[in-house]
């Protein structure tokens, strides 16, 4: 790899220097960026989960524990869904950092052709990116835990164990994500994925109630999509005695491949779309 | 010795069926300034952006500092500034992230990054702005900006597109004092434009592009000699006579006349002698409304090769 050669070293220029891959110098530059919209995220990472929670999980978990949801679910109605939630959040922020910014990198903010000039390559900018999701979710993430934890919902060590397998999901949806919006002229395709694809994964993905509540038909559409996959897998690392239909019968291995698969896939095509875009 | 900074031959870029760079053939010494002179649509920027290793070569060869583009992109980029034709500059960050951000892109250590960034500052005269959003930046500023990010890897090489395009007269002519400031510390320069001074001002040499093709090649003194007279005159008899009366002006067929390009409004005539060929027009009762003797530029050279003019 050229790496190791990639520094110009013009006159005046110091003695050796640490030289860092790319990808981890795009990352860096996000963080640089990012130390302008920390408030807004703080607020985002708390508040979403906050009122989630109270909502679905104290409002709507007191009807469903008096009523027949005792006898469906092993766990208390606030733990089914704090559990779900989970991967659902980080599929929203997964699809939300390969989104936007991705859209605003390449026609508004134009910062991905900025990094062009630079040995910055776009399979580089890609794994950064990734990489920045990865903080990003990752920070998310232990707020989401540490919200469940306050409202009673988890216990830290199953909340914990809930973060690998829900980063997984997110980095897997901005994978595909980015692919999807390096292949799209406008932002209107964005606003139809979330409305036709995330909001429909978001409700009917088991992330509310077991998909064995909803018809034949859609239980089997339901366990071909990949939130599915990344509700089920969260929720057995965080409820590891559960038995169906509190979680999936499958075994984990196999939500974990469908997962590792997708992130591949998604990558492969993002940056295929990203060099196609950026080197014209 | 150096090598050339840039060497292209049959350098070609197509879009589809559309041909944007059609062979051209090119040699940039090291410490040069050189430029790409032509109207839109010439094909400069698509030839620029080969040349920044960020647009794959469909046919031709081409070096820049000594290396294959296609496979030493990351180490050529890393010696290169490029300064796009569109700016652009992150609006999020301020004007110090904004380099910053850049001397990370080319991983430079941080201690560098801040030394360099104090100097970049004051080259750009941008001091004052430092911590300024960038979008409060004047035009000019930004282009200034846009200059000093290009600078923060001390490149061999600068590629600047259309530096001053947009820009008012003072803008341009504090940026050009900019460039000439570059050029003085050595620093290899290759821009585009489509102004005659501004290549006049700048340029060691310069290739005219139009259609892809470039249609000639010299320093601007030679241009000017080999394709036009040092003296032009300008002659307008008014849109009503215009045509008529420049047509009459072809037919007289004067001995000191070497060429006429009839525009629409007015005829530009290169002659030896402006203030004679003027006295025989009158002799021949052609009075123009009004006239201008100048010095020939490159503009001439352009309308010469091309019949056209370069700004409309
Ligand atoms: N990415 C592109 N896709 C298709 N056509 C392009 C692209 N870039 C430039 N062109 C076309 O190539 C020709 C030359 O454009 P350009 O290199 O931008 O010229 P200039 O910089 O001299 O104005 C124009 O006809 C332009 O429309
Ligand atoms: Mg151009």
């Amino acid at each position: 790899m050229s790496v190791a050669s990639d520094v110009g070293t013009g006159p005046g220029g110091p003695g050796p220097t640490r030289r860092r891959h790319p990808a981890v110098r795009v990352l860096a530059a996000e963080i640089i960026g990012f130390r302008r919209n920390w408030r807004g995220w703080i607020m985002s990472s708390l508040g979403n989960p906050i009122a989630f929670l109270a909502a679905m999980g104290v409002g709507l978990g007191s009807l469903v524990d008096s009523g027949g949801g005792s006898a469906t679910l092993d766990v208390e109605y606030v733990t089914f869904v704090a559990s779900g939630l989970l991967a659902a959040s980080a599929m929203q922020n997964g699809f939300g950092e390969g989104a936007w910014p991705v859209m605003a990198g390449l026609k508004w903010r134009r910062n991905f052709e900025a990094m062009m000039a630079t040995p910055v390559r776009p399979r580089d900018l890609l794994a950064g990116r990734l990489l920045w999701g990865v903080v990003n979710f990752t920070g998310n993430l232990v707020a989401f835990a540490v919200v469940a934890m306050l409202f009673g919902a988890l216990e830290p060590g199953p909340a914990l164990m809930g973060i690998l397998p829900a980063l997984l999901t997110g980095i897997a949806f901005e994978a595909v994500a980015t692919g999807y919006t390096a292949s799209l002229g406008s932002d209107t395709g964005l606003t139809n994925a979330y409305r036709f694809a995330i909001m429909p994964l978001f409700l009917f993905s088991g992330t509310f109630f077991p998909i064995a509540q909803l018809p034949g038909v859609l239980q089997a559409v339901a366990v071909a999509t990949p939130l599915y996959h990344g509700v089920e897998l969260t929720r057995k690392l965080v409820l590891p005695g559960a038995a169906p239909p509190t979680v999936s019968a499958m075994p984990a291995w196999v939500h974990v491949g469908y997962l590792v698969v997708m992130l591949a896939a998604g990558w492969w095509w993002a940056a295929r779309r990203l060099r196609g875009r950026l080197y014209a | 010795m150096a090598p050339p900074a840039v060497v292209a031959r049959g350098l070609t870029k197509r879009f589809g069926d559309l041909t944007a760079v059609d062979g051209i053939d090119v040699t940039v010494a090291a410490g040069e300034t050189f430029a790409f002179l032509g109207a839109n649509g010439a094909g400069k920027t698509s030839a620029m952006r080969m040349i920044a290793t960020v647009s794959p070569v469909t046919d031709g060869e081409l070096s820049v500092l000594g290396l294959d583009p296609h496979h030493d992109g990351q180490v050529i980029r890393s010696r290169l500034g490029v300064v796009p034709q569109e700016d652009n500059l992150d609006l999020e960050l301020t004007v110090r992230e904004n380099l910053l951000v850049y001397g990370l892109y080319h991983g430079l250590p941080r201690t560098v990054i801040a030394h360099r960034i104090d100097d970049l500052l004051a080259f750009a005269q941008l001091e004052d702005k430092a911590d300024a959003e960038v979008d409060a930046l004047s035009g000019g500023m930004k282009r200034r900006l846009t200059i000093a990010r290009a600078l923060i890897n001390e490149p061999d090489l600068v590629i600047l597109d259309e530096p001053t395009t947009g820009l008012d007269p003072q803008a341009r002519h504090v940026l050009w004092d900019r460039l000439h400031e570059l050029r003085s510390r050595g620093v290899t320069l290759l821009l585009t434009t489509h102004y005659m001074d501004e290549a006049e001002q700048l340029a060691d040499r310069l290739v005219v592009m139009d259609h892809g093709r470039i249609i000639a090649e010299g320093s601007p003194t030679d241009l000017i000699v080999e394709h036009v007279t040092r003296e032009v005159l300008e002659v307008r008899f008014g849109t009503a006579r215009q045509a008529e009366s420049s047509d009459r002006l072809v037919a007289l067929d004067l001995p000191e006349v070497e060429s006429v390009e009839q525009l629409a409004e007015r005829a530009i005539v290169y002659t030896r002698d402006a203030e004679a060929t003027l006295d025989a027009l009158g002799d021949h009762g052609l009075v123009p409304r009004g006239h201008l003797t100048r010095r020939a530029t490159l503009e001439d050279v352009f309308l010469r090769l091309t019949g056209r003019q370069l700004v409309d």
